[in-house]
C-alpha cells in the first residue's frame, strides 16, 4: 500500500497541455450544420456513446486512449457513456456492415434530441478500405444523417480530441 | 436569523450535492496521475440534462414516469430533517432514524420498479441486486444507528448528535466499530467500490446504472441528482451523528463556521472513499453478502459493548 | 341501527350469516341468485358485526351472557370484551369487503358449481368465526372451531376439479385437527386445574396451580394454536391450502382466520394466566423471530403469486408474535406500561395486516380471474391491461413493504420502538434476544420490500410473457370496489395510525394482568411519542411534507423545462429484438438472494435432457431444468414423525390378532385387574 501510494505521488504530471490540440485541425462539418446554441448547450459538458458498425477496432483504441492520463479528455467535460438514451454525440466508427445497419439506425432513434453525429475514421466516412464490398454500405452516412468527419486510418487520439474541441468551439472561447 | 438558518437547512443537501461528487471524481482523478473534471462539473451535467429532450420507451407505465419525483422528493424530505451543520433547527417528529431509513427505502423501491418497468434485458437484473444488496444493507444501517441511541437514550437523530459530542474518549472508543459498519453501508447503499463501480460500462456489472439505463434528459438529471443527494445524505450522517463536533447550537453567525466545519468533514471523507475506489478493485457479486452480514456483526458487538459495559 | 345495544347486534348479525346461509343453500339451482343472497347477507352480517364491534369498543357495551343446552356439559357462552371486539371488527371488516369482492368474483364459478354451497359454506365460516373470538366456555369454543375448520376445509376443496385442491384440503385438514387435539389436551388440563370450563372462573382460580402443569399448558396451547395461526415449522399447511381456496376465502383465511389463533394465544397468555414467566416471553420472541425470517425467505422462491402471499401471511404473523411475545416479556418484569405497548403494536400489525393482506389477495385473484394461470412467470405487462387492479395492488404492496406513509410502517415502527426499549431494560438473556429479534426484523422488512418488487413487478410491469397476459381485461366494478376500498383504508389507518392506537391501548389495558395500565408512549391525532422521550413519530406530517416535496419538485422541474419534448421511441434494446424471453423472470429477481441464503433454503436443481438419438447422445432434444427448494421440514421432521407412528401402529396391531381366545384373554385379564383394584 504504501509502496503504491509513494508511486502515485511521484509520478510526473503526463497530461498534454489543451494548447497542443489547437494547431492545424481542419474541422470537416458535413450535412445539415449545428446550430450555435447546440454548440453552446455542448460546450461544458458531453456525453458520448461510441458504436462499432464493424470496424477493425483500430479507431476504439485510439477513442479508448482519449480517456487515459495523457489525453484526458474528461478535463474538458467529455465522457463516455454506457447507453445512446444517455448520449449527445453519437462517435460511429467502422464501414457500417449490413448487419449493423438496423441496429445503427435504431441507436441513433435511441438517442434524444439534440445530438450530433460523427464518423470516425476514413472506414466512417466513405468506406475506407473496405469500400465497395458486398458486405459494407460505404459509410455511415448511407444508414444515419452525420454532421461531422474525422479523418484518418485510424486518426490519432491528438486528432480527434483536437477536431472533438474544434466542434464545439471550446478553444476559440477560452 | 431563523429564517435564513432554515432557508440553508433545505437547500444544503441538493445545493451541494453535486459539488461533492464532483470532489471524489477529482480525486480519484488525481490520484490516476490525470487532470479530471473540475469539480463543479455535476453542476454542467444537470444543466444539459436539462436542457435536453427525453425519449420514453413504449412499454413504460406511470411509474416509469413518476418515479424520479418521488425519489428526488424523498431525498429533498430527507436532506430537511436530518442533522447538516446546526443542531438548533431539530424537530422532534420526523426525524427519528427509523423515518429515514424506510424513507429510503421508498426511495429505492421505486427506483427497482422503474428499472423493470421498461422492460429491456439489463433493467430487471440491476433492479433484482439492488434489491438484494438494499435488503441486506438495511439490518446494518439500523443497526449503526441503533448503536447510537442507548447512549443518547433517543433515537431522535438530533438528540444523538447532541449526545455523542458530550461524549469522554472510553465511551467514544465502541463507537468507531459502529461506524465502520456504516461505512460499509454507506459503500453498499451509494453503489461505489468495492460493491458497484459508478463508471462502467459493463452492464452485467452494473447495479445502480442498469435501472437507470432507459432515461433520458430531465428524468434521467433529476435520478443523478437524488443519487448525488443520498450520497450526500449518508455522509451527513457519518460525519454528524459519529464525530459531530464543530456543529452550530445558536442559530446566528456560527452557522457559517459549522457549515465550513461541514465541508471540511464531509471532504475527508470524500477522501477516504477516493482512496477506496483507488485502491482496491470491485468484488465478484456473491461476496459482497459476507461484507453486508459483517456490518450488521460490528454493529451488534457495538450494541453488546455499550449496553453491558 | 346505532340503538341496538351490543348483544342484540351481535345475535343480528349472527342470525343474518344463518339465513344468508340456508338461503343460499336452498337457492343453489339459480347461480345468480344464490351468489347474490349469500354475499348480500354476507354483507349485512358484517355490518352488524362491525356496529356490535364499534358499540363495545367506544360505549363500552360489554356482554357476557350464557344459555344452557338440552346436552350436560354444553353451556351456549358468549362472551364480549374489549379484545374480542376488536377481533371482532377486524373479521368483520375484511368479511364484508371480501363479501362486496365475491359478488363479481364468484362469477367464474357459474356453471362448474354449486354456489349455493358456497354462499352457505362461506357465511357458515364467517360466522363460525364471529363465534370462535366470543365464546366464552372451552367447550362451546371447541365445537364452533371445528365448525370453523370445517367450513374452510370445504371452502379449501371446493373447486375440486384441480386435484392439487383436494390434497392440499387434506392436509389442511389434517393439520388442524392435530392443532385442535392440543387445544382440546389444554382445555382438559385447564379444567382439571380449575374445575370449570368457563374461561372468566379459569381466570380467577389458576392463582395456585403448580408451575410444572402452567408450563405444560403453555406448551399445549402454544402448538395448538400456532398450527392455526402458522408458526415454523407448523405452517406446512398454509402454502397449499391457501392458495387452493376461491379468493374471497383466501382472503379470510389469510387476513383474519390465522389470526383466531393469535387471539386466543392473547387470551390464554396475558388475560386467563395470572403472570407468566420469562421464558414464555422468550419463546414466543424467538418463534417470531425465526417465523418472520424463514417466511419472506420462502416467499422469494416462490413463482405461484397465491403461494408467495400466504408465505408472507407466515412472515407477518411472526412479526405480530414478536409484537406479543415482547409484550410477555415485559409482563414477567414487571414493566406493564411497556406490556401494553407491545400488544397494542400487535393488535395494531393485526389489523393493519388483516387490511393489506386480503388487498393483495384480492389483486391476485382478480390477475388469475382474467389470465387464467397462478404462475408469475406468465403475466407481465398487465399494468397498461388493468390500470386500476395494478394501482390497488402497488398500493397493497407498498403497505406490506412498510414504506411510509402506509399502515404498514407505523406498525413496524412500534413493533421495533417495543424491541428497543427491552434491549435496554432486559436482563443479560433477554436482552440478546430482543437484539436478535430486532435484526430478524430489520431483515425481514427489506427482504419483504424485495419480494414485492419482484412481485409487482413481474405481474404489472414490462411486456407480456404469454397469450393469456396479452388477452387480460379489467375486473368488474365489485372487485374494484372491494380492492379501492382496502387501498383507501391503508391510507387511511396510517394518517390516523395515533388515535387508533389510543384505542389498542384500551383494548390492551383491559386484559386480566394488566389492568389499569398506561401505556408507554402518547398518542395523538397528530404524532405519537413514547414517554421517555426515546421516539417519535407523526405519520401525518410524513403524508404532508412528502406531497409537499413532490408537489415542490414538479413545479420546479415544469416550469424550467417546458420547451423539451418527450418523445415515445422504442426500448434500447442494443439493436436486436426483444422478446418477452429476455425480460427478467421472477424466478431469475430472487435467484441472488436464494443462493445467498442457501444454507437455509437449501435449493436443489435438476436437469432432464431427451437426446435425439438415445444411443449416441450427442444432440439433445430437449433439456429440462427445474429449481425447487428442498422440502425441509417433510424431510426433517413430518416424515420421520409419520414413521415413527406407523411403525408404532404396526406394533400395537399385534394385539388385534383376530384370534378369539386372544379376545377372551385379554376379557379375563381385564377382570381380574379390576377385582384387585378394587379389593385393594
Amino acid at each position: 500500500m504504501l509502496k503504491l501510494l509513494t508511486k502515485i505521488l511521484k509520478t510526473p504530471k503526463t497530461v498534454i497541455d489543451s494548447r497542443e490540440f489547437a494547431r492545424d485541425q481542419e474541422v470537416e462539418e458535413v450535412g445539415k450544420k449545428i446550430e450555435a446554441k447546440v454548440k453552446k448547450l455542448f460546450r461544458g459538458s458531453l456525453a458520448i456513446r461510441e458504436v462499432d458498425t464493424g470496424s477493425t477496432n483500430a479507431c476504439e483504441q485510439e477513442l479508448t486512449a482519449l480517456s487515459n492520463c495523457f489525453y484526458d479528455v474528461e478535463r474538458f467535460g467529455v465522457h463516455f457513456v454506457a447507453s445512446p438514451r444517455h448520449a449527445d454525440m453519437l462517435m460511429v466508427t467502422g464501414p457500417a456492415t449490413r448487419n449493423m445497419r438496423e441496429a445503427l439506425k435504431r441507436t441513433y432513434e435511441a438517442t434524444p434530441d439534440p445530438k450530433i453525429v460523427v464518423a470516425v475514421g476514413d472506414d466512417a466516412i466513405d468506406g475506407g478500405i473496405f469500400k465497395g464490398s458486398y458486405a459494407v454500405l460505404d459509410g455511415v452516412s448511407k444508414v444515419i444523417p452525420v454532421d461531422f468527419q474525422i479523418p484518418g486510418d485510424p486518426p490519432s487520439p491528438k486528432t480527434i480530441l483536437g477536431c472533438l474541441l474544434k466542434f464545439l468551439e471550446t478553444l476559440d472561447k477560452r | 436569523m431563523l429564517i435564513l438558518t432554515w432557508t440553508i437547512q433545505l437547500l444544503a443537501i441538493p445545493v451541494l450535492s453535486p459539488l461533492f461528487t464532483g470532489v471524489i471524481r477529482k480525486m480519484k482523478a488525481r490520484m490516476q496521475n490525470r487532470q479530471g473534471a473540475s469539480i463543479f462539473q455535476p453542476y454542467k451535467d444537470l444543466r444539459k440534462l436539462f436542457n435536453k429532450d427525453e425519449i420514453i420507451s413504449q412499454d413504460a407505465s406511470w411509474i416509469f414516469r413518476f418515479a424520479p419525483y418521488l425519489i428526488f422528493a424523498v431525498t429533498l424530505l430527507i436532506g430537511a430533517i436530518i442533522p447538516i451543520f446546526s443542531t438548533y433547527v431539530a424537530n422532534q417528529y420526523l426525524s427519528n432514524f427509523l423515518v429515514v431509513v424506510y424513507l429510503l427505502a421508498l426511495a429505492t423501491f421505486f427506483l427497482a420498479l422503474s428499472g423493470m418497468d421498461a422492460g429491456s434485458a439489463f433493467g430487471g437484473f440491476g433492479s433484482s441486486r439492488e434489491m438484494t444488496i438494499a435488503a441486506l444493507a438495511e439490518g446494518g444501517i439500523i443497526f449503526s444507528f441503533l448503536a447510537l441511541a442507548p447512549i443518547s437514550r433517543s433515537g431522535n437523530l438530533f438528540e444523538i448528535a447532541k449526545t455523542i459530542s458530550t461524549l469522554q474518549f472510553m465511551q467514544f472508543m465502541p463507537i468507531t466499530l459502529a461506524f465502520a459498519g456504516f461505512m460499509l453501508a454507506l459503500l453498499a447503499e451509494n453503489g461505489r467500490f468495492p460493491f458497484d463501480n459508478p463508471a462502467t460500462h459493463l452492464e452485467l456489472t452494473m447495479i445502480h446504472e442498469a435501472m437507470i439505463l432507459e432515461y433520458s434528459g430531465k428524468r434521467l438529471a433529476l435520478i443523478e441528482w437524488a443519487a448525488a443527494n443520498k450520497s450526500l445524505i449518508f455522509m451527513a450522517l457519518a460525519v454528524n451523528l459519529f464525530f459531530p463536533w464543530g456543529m452550530a447550537s445558536a442559530g446566528d453567525g456560527s452557522v457559517l463556521l459549522a457549515l465550513l466545519w461541514f465541508v471540511a468533514k464531509v471532504s475527508v471523507i470524500c477522501a477516504g472513499i477516493a482512496f477506496v475506489e483507488s485502491t482496491i478493485a470491485k468484488f465478484r457479486y456473491f461476496r459482497l453478502p459476507d461484507l453486508l452480514f459483517t456490518s450488521f456483526i460490528l454493529s451488534v458487538i457495538t450494541i453488546g459493548l455499550i449496553t453491558f459495559f | 341501527m346505532l340503538n341496538f345495544s351490543s348483544q342484540s347486534l351481535f345475535f343480528i348479525s349472527l342470525l343474518l350469516f344463518a339465513v344468508g346461509a340456508i338461503g343460499a343453500l336452498l337457492l343453489g339451482k339459480n347461480d345468480r341468485k344464490a351468489n347474490a343472497w349469500g354475499n348480500m347477507l354476507g354483507c349485512m352480517g358484517s355490518l352488524g358485526g362491525i356496529l356490535a364491534a364499534v358499540r363495545v369498543l367506544f360505549w363500552g357495551e360489554k356482554f357476557s351472557v350464557s344459555f344452557d343446552s338440552s346436552f350436560p356439559l354444553i353451556r351456549l357462552s358468549f362472551h364480549l370484551d374489549n379484545l374480542s371486539a376488536f377481533f371482532m371488527l377486524v373479521i368483520s371488516l375484511i368479511a364484508l369487503l371480501a363479501s362486496i369482492y365475491a359478488l363479481g368474483y364468484a362469477k367464474h364459478f357459474f356453471g362448474k358449481y354449486n354456489l349455493g354451497t358456497l354462499g352457505f359454506l362461506y357465511n357458515l365460516f364467517i360466522a363460525g368465526m364471529l363465534l370462535v373470538v366470543t365464546a366464552g366456555n372451552a367447550i362451546f369454543f371447541s365445537i364452533v372451531w371445528e365448525i370453523m375448520s370445517l367450513a374452510s376445509y370445504f371452502l379449501v376443496v371446493f373447486d375440486r376439479q384441480d386435484k392439487n385442491n383436494v390434497k392440499a384440503g387434506t392436509l389442511y385438514f389434517v393439520m388442524t385437527h392435530i392443532g385442535t387435539a392440543f387445544i382440546i389436551l389444554a382445555f382438559l388440563l385447564l379444567y382439571k386445574l380449575t374445575g370449570s370450563l368457563d374461561f372468566s372462573v379459569m381466570k380467577n382460580n389458576l392463582g395456585q396451580t403448580p408451575v410444572i402443569f402452567k408450563n405444560i399448558v403453555f406448551v399445549l396451547a402454544l402448538v395448538g394454536f400456532g398450527t392455526k395461526a402458522g408458526i415454523i415449522p407448523l405452517h406446512i399447511w398454509l402454502p397449499s391450502a391457501h392458495p387452493a381456496a376461491p379468493t374471497q376465502v383466501s382472503a379470510l383465511m389469510s387476513g383474519v382466520m390465522i389470526k383466531t389463533g393469535i387471539y386466543m394465544m392473547i387470551r390464554i397468555f396475558m388475560d386467563v394466566f395470572p403472570g407468566a414467566p420469562l421464558w414464555w416471553g422468550l419463546v414466543i420472541l424467538s418463534i417470531g423471530a425465526v417465523s418472520s425470517l424463514l417466511g419472506v425467505l420462502y416467499a422469494l422462491s416462490e413463482h405461484d403469486i397465491k403461494r408467495l402471499l400466504a408465505y408472507h401471511s407466515i412472515e407477518n404473523i411472526g412479526i405480530i408474535l414478536l409484537g406479543l411475545g415482547s409484550a410477555m416479556v415485559f409482563l414477567s418484569l414487571d414493566m406493564q406500561a411497556l406490556a401494553v405497548l407491545g400488544l397494542a403494536a400487535a393488535l395494531f400489525h393485526t389489523l393493519n395486516h388483516a387490511v393489506f393482506k386480503s388487498l393483495l389477495f384480492m389483486g391476485a385473484g382478480s390477475v388469475i380471474a382474467k389470465t387464467h394461470t397462478r404462475n408469475i412467470e406468465e403475466y407481465g405487462g398487465l399494468i397498461h391491461l388493468m390500470p386500476q387492479t395494478a394501482f390497488f395492488f402497488l398500493i397493497g404492496s407498498m403497505a406490506i413493504s412498510a414504506l411510509p406513509p402506509f399502515n404498514g410502517f407505523f406498525s413496524e415502527w412500534l413493533i421495533f420502538q417495543a424491541l428497543f426499549s427491552g434491549i435496554n431494560s432486559a436482563g443479560l438473556l433477554a436482552s440478546w434476544v430482543f437484539i436478535l429479534s430486532a435484526g430478524a426484523l430489520a431483515f425481514t422488512g427489506g427482504l419483504a420490500a424485495a419480494c414485492f418488487v419482484k412481485a409487482f413487478g413481474t405481474t404489472f410491469l414490462a411486456r407480456p410473457r404469454s397469450e393469456e397476459a396479452k388477452q387480460a381485461k379489467e375486473v368488474d366494478l365489485s372487485l374494484r370496489i372491494g380492492m379501492g376500498t382496502l387501498a383507501g383504508l391503508t391510507l387511511v389507518l396510517g394518517v390516523l395510525a395515533g388515535p387508533i392506537c389510543k384505542v389498542l391501548v384500551r383494548v390492551a389495558g383491559s386484559l386480566g394482568n394488566l389492568q389499569n395500565a398506561q401505556a408507554a408512549a402518547n398518542f395523538g391525532i397528530f404524532s405519537s411519542h413514547l414517554k421517555n422521550n426515546f421516539a417519535a413519530l407523526s405519520m401525518p406530517g410524513i403524508l404532508f411534507f412528502l406531497l409537499l416535496a413532490l408537489a415542490v419538485t414538479f413545479v420546479l422541474v415544469y416550469g424550467t423545462t417546458r420547451k423539451q419534448k418527450v418523445k415515445i421511441g422504442r426500448v434500447w434494446d442494443c439493436g436486436t429484438d426483444l422478446s418477452p424471453r429476455m425480460e427478467i423472470t421472477a424466478t431469475g429477481f430472487s435467484r441472488a438472494i436464494i443462493t445467498i441464503f442457501g444454507g437455509i433454503l437449501q435449493p436443489t436443481k435438476q436437469t432432464a435432457v431427451e437426446y435425439r438419438d438415445a444411443d449416441m447422445r450427442y444432440f439433445k432434444k430437449t433439456n429440462v431444468v427445474s429449481l425447487k427448494t428442498k422440502d425441509v421440514y417433510g424431510s426433517y421432521l413430518y416424515g420421520p414423525g409419520q414413521k415413527l407412528v406407523e411403525r408404532f401402529s404396526r406394533y400395537t396391531k399385534k394385539i388385534q390378532s383376530g384370534n378369539i381366545n386372544a379376545y377372551i384373554l385379554y376379557i379375563f385379564m381385564t377382570l381380574i385387574a379390576l377385582i384387585i383394584f378394587l379389593v385393594i
